[in-house]
């Protein structure tokens, strides 16, 4: 919901922090995940991901989450589907060349950026999308990212 | 001018030590000089010498010509169509690859077949949404964005393979771009945008129109703080504007241009206003001339073509030099550019 995602936005420091929490939840139950099975954990998970994240941000279900680095605002409801900043064509008000009622969704990036403690992600370049991801969990991937990062830190 | 190894028309120079292409453009940038490019409106023709004739009204004054890709979701003759007819004969070109219009199997064989063609400098945006332009029921593709593209494209010249990671025998040498436009929020995040399109690897940028000076020269400053004027050439967007009510359309209707209202009025005050729009190009490539860490003017006369010669004359930009084109006096000394 357009109202909601704008809410997000406002409050991507609060919304950050709860990620971080989520995070490590999602961590310790990396066990549970991993005796279930990964792929068999995808629909419910993905399920669950696409209600709350469609809620708060308007998801898009892109399989590859970046919310954290632009600002807590989904860049997959850009119409061009930017997800490296504002294109040219931003109005002086704001709002989207493509869709004039509403605001463009990397303007609320940035000023969600701002916010954060560790906006400055927004700078990082994101490169191309796997479009296969599409309509997966990003949640379990990202465990599994992180998982495996842990491992190799070790 | 001319360079020492200069080849037949349609053939390549050779790649200079620290260059990453063959090209002219590449070359006069990294001389030092003070660049000129211009756009050229591409034919709805499938005449090769409608864009020919739309080349030639630039000869002697552009260092490199633009071939749009359905800008502004238009349809016309192809980038990569406009491109072959022009290297054919010598020009320097700048390819736009949009990314509205195909996925990146399409881009990147594309970016091959330029390549082999002689195309030397690749402009990489994201392009106007399909709602914009005469065809407004299309499919919008954006598979990759304008970053992602410039990122592809750098991976395909610097390790010689595709996205995919499968080799290519010969990479393609190519001097690659992207758009700028500081004048459109948020303005506080322009500069690292371009920070990022740096990162991406963008070797240069063309802006959007420039009708605002003091806007442009914050955004220079913070381009300087970040020290990104010594990674990128910057080529600043101009254009001739035909009356004030012209002005005021654009502005209404093309997304991204910034015309503040001061410009309006002085067109609106003018007797004759065509000409006042193109004095006011005059004066604001001069001005855009001394701001530090401007390598040059990109030249879009949307249906005044005919008037860029004229205006970049006008302006003392190049000082004494005259850009390259086909069937100059190459023995003309005053052409010649040292290495």
């Amino acid at each position: 919901m357009y109202a909601v995602r704008l809410w997000s936005v406002r409050r991507a420091r609060a919304l950050e922090i709860v990620y971080r929490y989520a995070e490590k939840l999602f961590l310790i139950l990396y066990p549970v995940f991993n005796a279930i099975g990964f792929e068999r954990c995808e629909k419910p998970v993905a399920f669950v991901e696409r209600n709350v994240k469609g809620f708060l941000f308007d998801c898009q279900m892109c399989g590859q989450c970046a919310l954290s680095s632009t600002g807590m605002s989904c860049s997959m409801n850009c119409p061009k589907e930017l997800r490296n900043g504002p294109c040219g064509g931003v109005r002086a008000n704001g709002h989207c060349e493509v869709k004039p009622e509403m605001r463009c969704v990397w303007v609320a990036a940035h000023s969600g950026s701002q916010r954060m403690k560790n906006g400055s992600q927004i700078l990082n370049v994101q490169h191309v999308v796997d479009r296969r991801l599409l309509g997966r969990s990003s949640w379990l991937r990202e465990i599994q990212n992180l998982k495996s990062q842990q491992l190799s830190n070790k | 001018m001319y360079f020492d190894d200069e080849p037949l028309p349609g053939g390549e120079l050779s790649i200079l030590p620290g260059h990453y292409s063959p090209g002219r453009f590449e070359r006069v940038l990294r001389s030092g000089a003070f660049a000129v490019t211009a756009e050229l409106a591409p034919p709805d023709s499938a005449d090769p010498e409608d864009v020919y004739l739309r080349a030639r009204i630039f000869d002697g004054y552009v260092d490199a010509i633009n071939a749009t890709d359905g800008s502004g979701a238009n349809c016309h003759m192809s980038s990569v169509g406009v491109c072959a007819l022009l290297t054919r004969v010598g020009y320097s070109t700048i390819m736009q690859l949009s990314c509205r219009d195909r996925n990146r199997i399409a881009m990147q064989g594309d970016i091959l077949g330029a390549a082999a063609m002689g195309v030397s400098n690749l402009l990489c945006l994201t392009g106007d949404g399909v709602q914009a332009g005469d065809q407004p029921g299309a499919k919008p593709v954006f598979d990759l964005d304008c970053m992602s593209l410039l990122s592809t494209a750098t991976k395909m010249r610097e390790e010689s393979v595709f996205l995919s990671g499968r080799k290519l025998t010969m990479p393609p040498r190519i001097f690659l771009g992207g758009a700028a436009n500081p004048f459109a929020p948020p303005l506080d995040f322009r500069v690292d945008r371009l920070a990022k399109k740096v990162a991406a690897g963008a070797q240069f940028v063309q802006t959007q129109y420039c009708y605002d000076i003091p806007l442009l020269e914050r955004y220079m400053q913070g381009v300087r703080d970040q020290g990104l004027d010594e990674k990128v050439f910057i080529i600043v967007g101009v254009g001739p504007l035909a009356s004030a009510r012209a002005a005021s359309w654009i502005r209404d209707n093309v997304p991204g241009v910034h015309i503040p209202d001061a410009v309006i009025n002085r067109l609106k005050g003018a007797e004759k206003q065509k000409m006042e729009g193109k004095k006011l190009c005059i004066e604001l490539m001069q001005k855009i001339r001394e701001i530090k860490g401007v390598h040059g003017v990109h030249v879009m006369a949307y249906r005044q073509e005919e008037s860029v010669a004229e205006i970049v004359d006008a302006s003392g930009v190049l000082e004494d030099r005259v850009p390259w084109y086909p069937n100059r006096n190459i023995n003309d000394d005053n052409m010649r550019v040292a290495q």
